[in-house]
């Protein structure tokens, strides 16, 4: 292929959106509709996703000692415990901790009473978990060592958190591939419709010694560039609409503000992005190329 | 540099060598439903030569013609025009074959969103002219037709005669072995319809074979040249220096 005929289905392409300005239209609107809702339903997704991940790594377990465990034996089962693959933390509370901590939530000033430590012997490790589906693993492995006297957990915590987490993955799934298969059933048919317009034209081409290449050459084009700038159109406006939304809501919901724990935009970027760019570029594509196929047999 | 030499030879070779531009054997063509529109028919058609096609409707004209351009392939019998054996050539070898002919309809189909020049150029285009010799080659055609002048017009700012002779321009400008006519004066008046037939008569003159499908009673006539009639798919006559056959 030449290069001036390269350019020049290029050229084609672009001249194509404007020849067919109303076509054009349409087909943006369309891949800009489906790809906003897309977007919209990523961001929460995304963020609901966060938020649980948010809750699941405030799930401790705590771990206490028999009272004649030496210092270094629990140094080293705390070695042990952070080397699995479930544990995301591990914090050690000394006794003195654990006094000061429980007065000044449940006691207050009543504890002036106290001049020994009655939790001498508390001396325990918060273990926080990266997956806290993997929580009785923990817990069996932990119930394993002699040395550990009892071992507080939440289990329904931990099995709601798990439970709710993969609900969202289903339901996030279904409808995004809902959305997906109506965004392609969408533009298709008004890349159809569009492509129907001339089918005259795509005949005289064919004709005159056009290959199929060089007919469907600038269709694809225009389908690509229709869809980059029908993805273009969404992000743009999520992009700025994200910011705004992510304020209302805090303000608005002002006392759920640690559980709505809100990623910034540019993290919800990273793949709605690409990835919006890459489905918008695809379905121009795939949508073009299929469709002038079933004239090219002329 | 060889090669392309080689090539250019080869495709010259094909059409430049062969006696008969068109030659079908016992052809048949059968659609689904009724009738064969063509039936056990049989021709050959000579390099240089000017040949009309008549009938009534139905008669099989349109099938004949998208036979010769392999837009439909023959039921039975043989097809072979310009050297290409239209039932076994491959599909991706069409576009190739169709370089060679030049094809001009009754409804002119121009690219209407394009100017005279773009509708020209756009047959240059397809088979990858460099722009230095587009740009003499299109000039130069449009000027052999009358139209130098209206080159930026589209073709609806153009009349109908006009449109005619921009599409026997792009039918030219590869300069093809074979010109296809397809009822080229159906939608023009009997001025314009004389004047679209000279030129054709021309382009004969100057060795293109010429193969012209009508029902324009009065210039098949008044040209005195090879008439074909086909009638219900059969050809019932196939006289030189022929006349229309009235079928009234």
């Amino acid at each position: 292929m030449r290069i001036s005929t390269f350019f020049y289905t290029i050229r084609q392409g672009f001249r194509n959106i404007f020849r067919n300005k109303l076509f054009s239209l349409a087909s943006i609107a369309t891949i800009t509709a489906c790809l906003f809702l897309f977007g919209v339903f990523y961001a929460i997704v995304l963020n609901l996703q966060n938020m649980v991940k948010t809750a699941e790594e405030g799930v401790s377990v705590t771990v206490f000692f028999e009272e004649d465990t030496d210092d270094a034996t629990i140094e080293i089962i705390g070695q042990r415990i952070l080397e699995r693959v479930e544990v995301a933390k591990v914090v050690f509370v000394s006794a003195d901790e654990a006094w000061e901590s429980f007065r000044e939530e449940y006691l207050g000033e009543y504890a002036d009473g106290f001049t020994e430590n009655p939790l001498e012997g508390s001396a325990n490790y918060e273990v926080y978990l990266s997956d806290v589906s993997l929580q009785s693993d923990l817990v069996t492995y932990l119930q394993s060592i002699p040395e550990v006297r009892k071992i507080n957990q939440s289990q329904s915590t931990a099995d709601m958190l798990t439970g709710f987490n993969s609900l969202l993955g289903y339901i996030s799934a279904g409808i995004i591939l809902i959305l997906f298969g109506v965004s392609i059933f969408l533009i298709s048919n008004t890349v159809t419709i569009g492509i129907n317009v001339r089918k005259e034209e795509i005949s005289i081409m064919k004709y005159i010694g056009a290959t199929d290449f060089f007919v469907r050459c600038p269709f694809v084009v225009e389908g690509m560039i229709i869809g980059l700038v029908g993805a273009a159109i969404p992000l743009v406006i999520i992009y700025f609409l994200y910011n705004e939304v992510v304020t209302y809501v805090l303000s608005r919901f002002s006392i759920l503000t640690s559980l709505l724990v809100f990623l910034p935009i540019e993290e919800v970027f990273t793949v709605l992005l690409p990835l919006s760019l890459a489905i918008g570029v695809g379905i121009g594509f795939i949508g073009s190329f299929t469709t002038v196929r079933k004239h090219l047999k002329v | 540099m060889a090669d392309v030499t080689k090539k250019k030879r080869k495709k010259k070779g094909r059409a430049g060598d062969l006696k008969n531009i068109i030659t079908l054997e016992h052809v048949s063509k059968s659609y689904e439903t009724g009738s064969p529109a063509l039936d056990d028919i049989s021709l050959k058609i000579e390099k240089g030569e000017f040949v009309f096609i008549v009938g009534d409707s139905g008669s099989g004209k349109s099938t004949l013609i998208k036979l010769l351009l392999r837009e439909l392939k023959a039921t039975e019998g043989e097809v072979k025009v310009l050297g290409y054996d239209l039932n076994r050539i491959r599909r991706r070898k069409i576009p190739m074959f169709r370089r060679n002919i030049g094809i001009v309809f009754q409804d002119f189909r121009l690219l209407k969103d394009r100017n005279v020049y773009e509708n020209v150029a756009f047959a240059q285009r397809i088979i990858q002219v460099p722009s230095k010799e587009m740009k003499r080659n299109v000039p130069e055609i449009l000027a052999s037709v009358g139209l130098a002048g209206k080159y930026k017009a589209r073709p609806k700012q153009l009349s109908g005669g006009e449109q005619q002779r921009v599409a026997i321009a792009r039918a030219l400008v590869n300069k093809p072995t074979l010109l296809l006519c397809d009822e080229p004066t159906g939608n023009l008046d009997p001025k314009n319809s004389l004047e679209i037939m000279k030129m054709l008569e021309e382009i004969n003159q100057k060795g293109t074979t010429v193969l012209v499908v009508t029902h324009n009673k009065e210039i098949v006539n008044s040209m005195e040249k090879r008439v074909i009639t086909l009638k219900r798919g059969v050809i019932i006559s196939d006289e030189e220096k022929g006349a229309y056959i009235d079928e009234d």
